[in-house]
């Protein structure tokens, strides 16, 4: 019954779950950059080394201090959003009077030079990083294997979602931050403290990034360009969802994950790219992204 | 005709003609080209030519970011898409070296007006992440098929003779058929941007709702100056690897996109000059400073954070500022 023109249905829920756990990324990734983008209109070119820095982070806090996989995934991303604090407070406060694209060239340089500073001290082979004790091994579903950290990361990534979700949609903080993006004089003159919420969000936002650093550690070699190639599909991520809403950018990075996964069993070759294919279709027929408000 | 007297309603009345070139930068066009004439002789050829083909590439950025204030983050998609090209054609098709930078070219321009006629459907930031996408799939398309040669890159391109006829194996011969190309490519560039056309991108780039309530089709002058910026910097990617025998994958990364925005940025952008020699400057750079390894990299970025925090006019930004005059 899961014969599906002629392909096993192992390749397909495989590949499937494979796309599912690219989206999950692509969904964490790209939330950050909206919540980012929501109040400080920049886009944050950083992110992706932010995401590799994560990744980082773990995998030091492992081999130097012992620290091992499940307090790294909090400490990493604090570590992560630290830098972003400090990131925002020295450099990128200065550009919010200028045009928004200075903040994606300033961003830019400093992906750059994380990257190279990386790549200076660990190489471009990727390091090793084994996958937590209580993670290992799987279930078996019948029709295909389950690996279980797989199965959390698809989890932590929707906890993680759904989580930000909820802190920005229904909770007082979210409050101020959805009127600080709409209005951001108005709710200072109500007496909050708009500059730092700003910072905090920047640095919310490249925790973020961080977490899901921490995340593709023990699955994908840890490496100093794993960021640069995943953030430009983001990007394209974001152009389809477009950065509107919250909840979009999160249903736009599974969905597009699931739909690489399907390539993949469908026209390999085309699976690279089919993304970007989507963004053009997407560009020709709703310019402003599914989710998006009219530019 | 129309466009002409419009445009010049535009313009603020105490700026000069546009028509013909001020004597300052005509004496500039010529001490440089004199310059450019002995330059062989005194550095290694094959160095100038490289920094010749990236001032090409940065002033064809130019014209788009600086003229047109659109910030495309794709470029490399154009300059190293159209080396293949021409790699390919001088290689497997056998075409003399004029003829395989002109299939270069022609297929800088296609490539960037259907790009361009996608990515002119966003905005700032989104604009420049979508142009960023389309290149990273030019990239892929690059790893991925046949003629490309994937890691490897198109090698020992043969260099051939000029029109049949002249050879131009010697590094000098070779560096006077890319003087030809770099300084026309720039002048042309010059006389785009003087030109009406020049005239209401600018208009575009200061305000465009009141460019439109004008009258003007913004969205053509914004897909022609994109065409024409991809078809420029088409034409130094495709002249580049007639100087190194070679397109590689460098040549269309996304790094290659960056660091056509910093020569530009450094030198000035929306300025004649500035990138030419943030072009001088960066290659330059990366020449003397090779012995530091992937040091490079890491100066290039705090050169660009360190730009774009302290230094957004640029060198020739700075210059034009204290003499009082556009460079």
């Amino acid at each position: 019954m899961f014969e599906l023109l002629g392909i096993a249905p192992q390749v397909l829920m495989g590949q499937l779950l494979l796309g599912l756990i690219n989206g999950s990324f692509y969904a964490v990734l790209s939330l950050g950059l909206a919540v980012i983008f929501g109040l400080l209109n920049i886009i944050n070119f950083a992110h992706g080394a932010q995401y590799m820095m994560g990744a980082f982070v773990a995998w030091m806090l492992l081999n130097y201090l012992g620290i091992g996989y499940w307090p790294a995934l909090i400490l990493a991303p604090l570590v992560v959003g630290a830098t972003g604090v400090l990131l925002e407070k020295l450099a990128l406060s200065r550009l919010y009077k200028l045009d928004h694209l200075y903040g994606l060239l300033l961003t830019f340089g400093v992906a750059v030079i994380l990257q190279g500073f990386f790549r200076n001290y660990y190489g471009i082979s990727g390091l090793p990083y084994q996958i937590p004790a209580a993670m290992a091994g799987g279930q078996n579903l019948g029709f295909m294997f389950l690996p279980n950290y797989r199965a959390w990361i698809v989890v932590a990534s929707v906890i993680v979602c759904l989580g930000t979700w909820f802190m920005i949609e229904k909770t007082r903080l979210g409050a101020y931050l959805r009127a600080a993006t709409e209005n951001p004089a108005l709710v200072g003159a109500f007496g909050i403290n708009v500059p730092r919420m700003i910072t905090l969000t920047y640095g919310f936002g490249a925790a973020l990034a961080g977490f899901a650093g921490v995340l593709a550690a023990p699955i994908y070699a840890v490496n100093p360009n794993m960021g640069a190639d995943m953030i430009i599909v983001v990007f394209a991520v974001v152009v389809i969802g477009g950065m509107g809403s919250i909840i979009g950018a999160i249903i736009t990075g599974y969905g597009l994950g699931l739909v690489e996964g399907l390539t993949r069993v469908f026209y390999p070759e085309g699976s690279a790219v089919v993304i970007f294919v989507i963004m053009a279709i997407v560009l020709l027929v709703k310019p402003e992204g599914l989710f998006g408000r009219a530019a | 005709m129309m466009a002409l007297t419009k445009n010049q309603a535009l313009e603020p009345a105490k700026q000069p003609s546009s028509i013909g070139m001020p004597l300052l930068h005509k004496v500039i066009f010529l001490v440089l080209l004199a310059f450019l004439l002995v330059l062989p002789f005194m550095v290694y050829p094959v160095f100038a030519m490289k920094v010749m083909c990236f001032a090409l590439f940065a002033a064809a950025f130019n014209l788009l970011l600086g003229f047109g204030g659109l910030l495309s983050f794709g470029h490399a998609a154009y300059f190293g898409g159209a080396s293949y090209i021409a790699a390919q054609a001088a290689k497997v098709w056998g075409f003399t070296p004029e003829l395989a930078v002109l299939s270069g070219t022609l297929a800088a321009a296609v490539l960037g007006l259907v790009i361009g006629a996608l990515s002119i459907r966003r905005q700032g930031i989104y604009f420049a992440m979508v142009t960023l996408a389309f290149a990273q799939m030019v990239y892929f398309f690059a790893l991925q098929s046949d003629f490309t040669g994937g890691e490897d890159g198109i090698q020992s391109v043969p260099r051939g003779d000029l029109f049949g006829l002249v050879s131009l194996q010697d590094n000098i011969s070779l560096y006077f058929f890319v003087l030809v190309i770099t300084f026309g490519g720039i002048l042309m560039l010059y006389r785009i941007v003087h030109s009406p056309f020049g005239q209401v991108l600018k208009a575009i780039r200061e305000n465009e709702p009141r460019a439109i309530s004008l009258g003007y089709q913004v969205n053509r002058y914004k897909l022609m100056v994109f065409t024409l910026s991809a078809t420029f910097a088409g034409l130094a990617g495709a002249t580049k690897s007639q100087v190194f025998q070679l397109a590689s994958l460098t040549d269309v990364h996304w790094s290659m996109s960056g660091e056509v925005v910093l020569m530009t940025l450094l030198g000035g952008m929306g300025t004649i000059f500035g990138p030419l020699v943030g072009a001088a400057f960066i290659v330059s750079m990366q020449n003397y400073l090779a012995t530091f390894g992937a040091w490079v990299t890491i100066i290039q970025g705090f050169a660009f954070v360190i730009g774009v925090l302290l230094f957004r006019e640029g060198i020739i930004g700075v210059i034009a500022r204290i003499i009082k005059r556009p460079l």
